[in-house]
């Protein structure tokens, strides 16, 4: 038995980012200040998902936890042991078989369902925060739908490149009203975004937690002549052939030697076991 | 069409132990459309002072200035903006422009001001700026740099360009040589024939001879010296 | 036309014991510049900051001609409403350009933010528009990228001058809009603001020091002291024949060249 609260955080501190929690689904896409505890790793670390994760974990839950999209990274598994270590709680590499997925940089390729909660690790929740720097502004801002600056910072990238050259973290409009940072996925996942299962994000160093309950309209920003593009490496899988994932690009040797793979690691394996199957 | 009646002006110096200074008692005069009345008197005797009153630039300390229907007098700022506008010309000493503007432009101005479209004001700027001999070469230059008697065309010009029902004229011969002065009294003549009512300030007798059809000496109305 | 564009009454702001301004009022109607002048202390940036929604006054009322709901006293408009009016209907110059535009944003996302703010969503046109009002304040089409920190004291003040007029505002006030520029750059800007104001039948309120700038770019004039109009009227009748005290010694201090 472990000398940890289930999962660590207390009783209390559990209601309040609940509470969190449930303002943040009421409110697709608005920030919710929250008090972020002290936790065994630093800011920069993945508090914010790990709050998150923390506070909606039950025993019965199966977790898995992916960094850029896989499970093998240092991050991740730290993160996977510190669960298994204060919650006791079943993990799994595999996505469909998880219940609670915590994740930094990326969605899984396989679609989510309704009982799956997806809980994002966020740096920075402000997107307006690059070009106006006041606290106080931005949250006017937000509750006045003052986004016209956002246009702006797609308009300079335009005349700037030629193109929307935001290519992570790029910026969506929540049900029509709030304007919300993704978190660092690459905007090929942005599509994604509206899917069956809860979306939860936790930004630890900034004390904000954000929401989207299933179903939820998810717009990338764009122009009407700039249309937004979800692309990705025009390549396919060199491990499990895969045409339509993201994918990682890996130099292999001195010469710049360079194959691409998924970036998602179970899928990635799970069709190579397909194959090896239909091998046999 | 231009009516004064007992008009009577004081400056107060405040900053000079609040010395007042009666300039005018009792103005009056009348003149109708079509006719020319110019005012004479002595150097100093308040004839750009009259004038200047009548168009609103020098408050009045009694009296009534009645053009057409509007009395000037204790008029709104924005009445006299539209008087001036739509029916009251001046024409005086100084030509006073921003600096940078086209001749061109800046005798087109009363006509844009009143909506005409900007292609029709300039030609007509074009055709009254011809017809006082300024060459076309000046018409894009700003007639800050130009000479008096230059200066003092474009200042016409501006002032005839667009029909007024009434126009002050102050000294508007002077500095003119004998082509230009023939040019600016046809201009006078006709704006006569059309109806215009005309107050003018002329030290060139014969010009007042030829144009003007009344005289009246402002000094019947200077303030008795005690 | 039977109202005014904006009806500004009994307009006070202080400062403890001390008169920011008090007990101002005026009318303007469509078309109309009005000067306000007096020199520092009189209390007219701080009745221009009052009228303009940037400072809270402590007595009066603003009635603006809104074109959906007639006269609304903007005093008592929610924040939303009158933040949506000063992008869509009001425009401010400031007297220092930086603080009128975004320094690291470049010309054209300046000109474009307002358009944006309001819904443009389309790039190519954004950008026309951006080009043409350039053009009309005389900033070549090159510079359209270029950020402002790069231009002049002269260019950035067009620049904001721009950034304002992009959406069409029949009111707009302007704070010292040429203080700071040399002389020869002034003369450009006052020509450009004449004109601007004449094409597009706008309102203006302009606050300056400078007896030149009122003469020739404002119809009504109001002379400030000590936080109270001394005097009012048609502007060359209070420059040329003052009435009160304190203008007579204002028009007698300024330099002929």
């Amino acid at each position: 038995m472990s000398e940890y609260n289930f999962a660590y955080l207390d009783e209390q501190t559990k209601r309040m980012i609940r509470r969190s929690i449930l303002k943040g689904l009421a409110i697709p896409g608005y920030q919710v200040p929250f008090a972020s505890r002290e936790m065994p790793m630093p800011y920069g670390w993945g508090t914010g998902g790990v709050q998150v994760s923390a506070a909606t974990l039950t025993p019965d839950d199966t977790l898995k936890v992916i960094d850029q999209g896989a499970d093998d990274t240092t991050n991740a598994i730290s993160i996977r042991k510190f669960f298994q270590k204060t919650a006791g709680v079943n993990v799994t590499e595999k996505t469909a078989e998880a219940s609670l997925i915590q994740t930094r940089h990326r969605i899984p390729e396989v679609t989510l369902r309704e009982d799956q909660i997806l809980v994002y690790q966020v740096p920075i929740p402000e997107p307006l925060r690059f070009l106006e720097p006041s606290e106080v502004e931005t949250r006017k801002m937000h509750a006045l739908e003052e986004y016209g600056l956002m246009h702006v910072k797609l308009y300079e990238d335009i005349s700037k490149h030629g193109a929307i050259a935001t290519s992570y973290a790029y910026p969506v409009r929540v049900e029509g009203r709030y304007v919300m940072d993704p978190s660092p996925i690459p905007k090929f996942d942005n599509p994604k975004m509206e899917m069956a299962a809860v979306q939860l994000f936790g930004a630890g160093r900034e004390q904000r937690i954000y929401a989207l309950p299933p179903y939820t309209e998810v717009i990338s920003l764009d122009f009407e002549d700039y249309p937004f593009e979800a692309s990705k490496a025009d390549h396919a899988c060199d491990l499990c052939g895969a045409e339509n994932s993201y994918l990682d690009e890996v130099i292999i040797d001195d010469q710049g030697g360079r194959i691409f793979v998924c970036s998602d690691t179970d899928f990635c394996t799970s069709r190579q076991d397909q194959t090896k199957e239909e091998a046999a | 069409m231009i009516t004064v009646s007992n008009l009577t002006k004081n400056f107060v110096l405040h900053n000079q132990n609040s010395a007042v200074i009666p300039v005018m008692v009792k103005a009056s005069l009348d003149v109708k459309a079509g006719e020319c009345v110019a005012l004479i008197g002595q150097s100093g005797a308040g004839k750009s002072t009259l004038m200047r009153m009548i168009y609103g630039n020098y408050l009045a300390q009694d009296g009534d200035i009645w053009i057409g229907q509007t009395n000037v007098v204790g008029a709104s700022a924005r009445d006299i903006i539209s008087l001036r506008r739509e029916t009251l010309g001046y024409v005086s000493q100084f030509l006073r422009v921003v600096p940078r503007v086209a001749t061109r432009d800046v005798v087109a101005e009363p006509l844009m001001a009143l909506g005409v479209d900007p292609s029709i004001a300039r030609q007509r700027a074009e055709n009254i700026l011809s017809l006082l001999n300024i060459p076309k070469r000046l018409w894009n230059l700003s007639p800050t740099t130009f000479s008096g008697g230059e200066q003092q065309r474009v200042n016409i010009a501006r002032g005839f360009v667009y029909e007024y029902p009434a126009i002050l004229l102050d000294e508007p011969t002077a500095s003119l040589d004998a082509v230009n002065r023939s040019v600016v009294l046809e201009l006078i003549e006709r704006a006569k024939s059309r109806g215009a009512a005309i107050v003018g300030i002329f030290h060139d007798e014969s010009a007042r001879a030829q144009v003007c059809d009344r005289e009246i000496d402002v000094s019947a109305f200077a303030p008795q010296v005690n | 036309m039977t109202q005014p564009l904006l009806d500004v009454r009994g307009i006070a702001k202080f400062y403890g014991a001390r008169i920011g301004c008090a007990d101002v009022s005026f009318d303007l109607w469509p078309g109309e510049v009005m000067g306000i002048v007096g020199e520092s202390g009189s209390g007219k940036s701080t009745l221009l900051n009052c009228i303009a929604g940037h400072l809270e006054p402590d007595a009066g009322e603003v009635f603006f001609d809104t074109r959906v709901d007639g006269m609304k006293d903007t005093l008592l408009m929610s924040e939303p409403e009158r933040r949506m009016l000063s992008r869509t209907d009001w425009a401010f110059v400031h007297q220092h350009a930086r603080d009128g535009l975004r320094m690291s944003v470049s010309a054209g996302g300046n000109v474009g933010e307002r358009l944006m703010a309001v819904g443009a969503r389309h790039y190519g046109d954004i950008r026309a528009r951006a080009i043409d009002w350039l053009g009309r304040v005389e900033i070549s089409e090159s510079r359209i990228d270029d950020r402002p920190t790069a231009f002049s004291g002269g260019m950035q003040q067009r620049l904001q001058i721009a950034r304002n007029l992009v959406t069409g505002p029949r009111l707009v006030f302007m704070d010292e809009p040429t203080g700071g520029l040399d002389v020869s750059v002034q003369a450009r800007l006052l020509d450009l603001l004449r004109s601007l104001v004449r094409e597009m039948g706008l309102s203006a309120i302009i606050v300056t020091h400078d007896l030149a700038v009122v003469r020739l770019l404002a119809d009504r004039l109001m002379v400030m002291k000590d936080g109270h109009v001394v005097e009012a009227g048609l502007t060359d009748q209070v420059l040329d024949d003052p009435q009160h005290a304190y203008t007579q010694l204002l028009v007698s201090s300024v330099l002929q060249v």
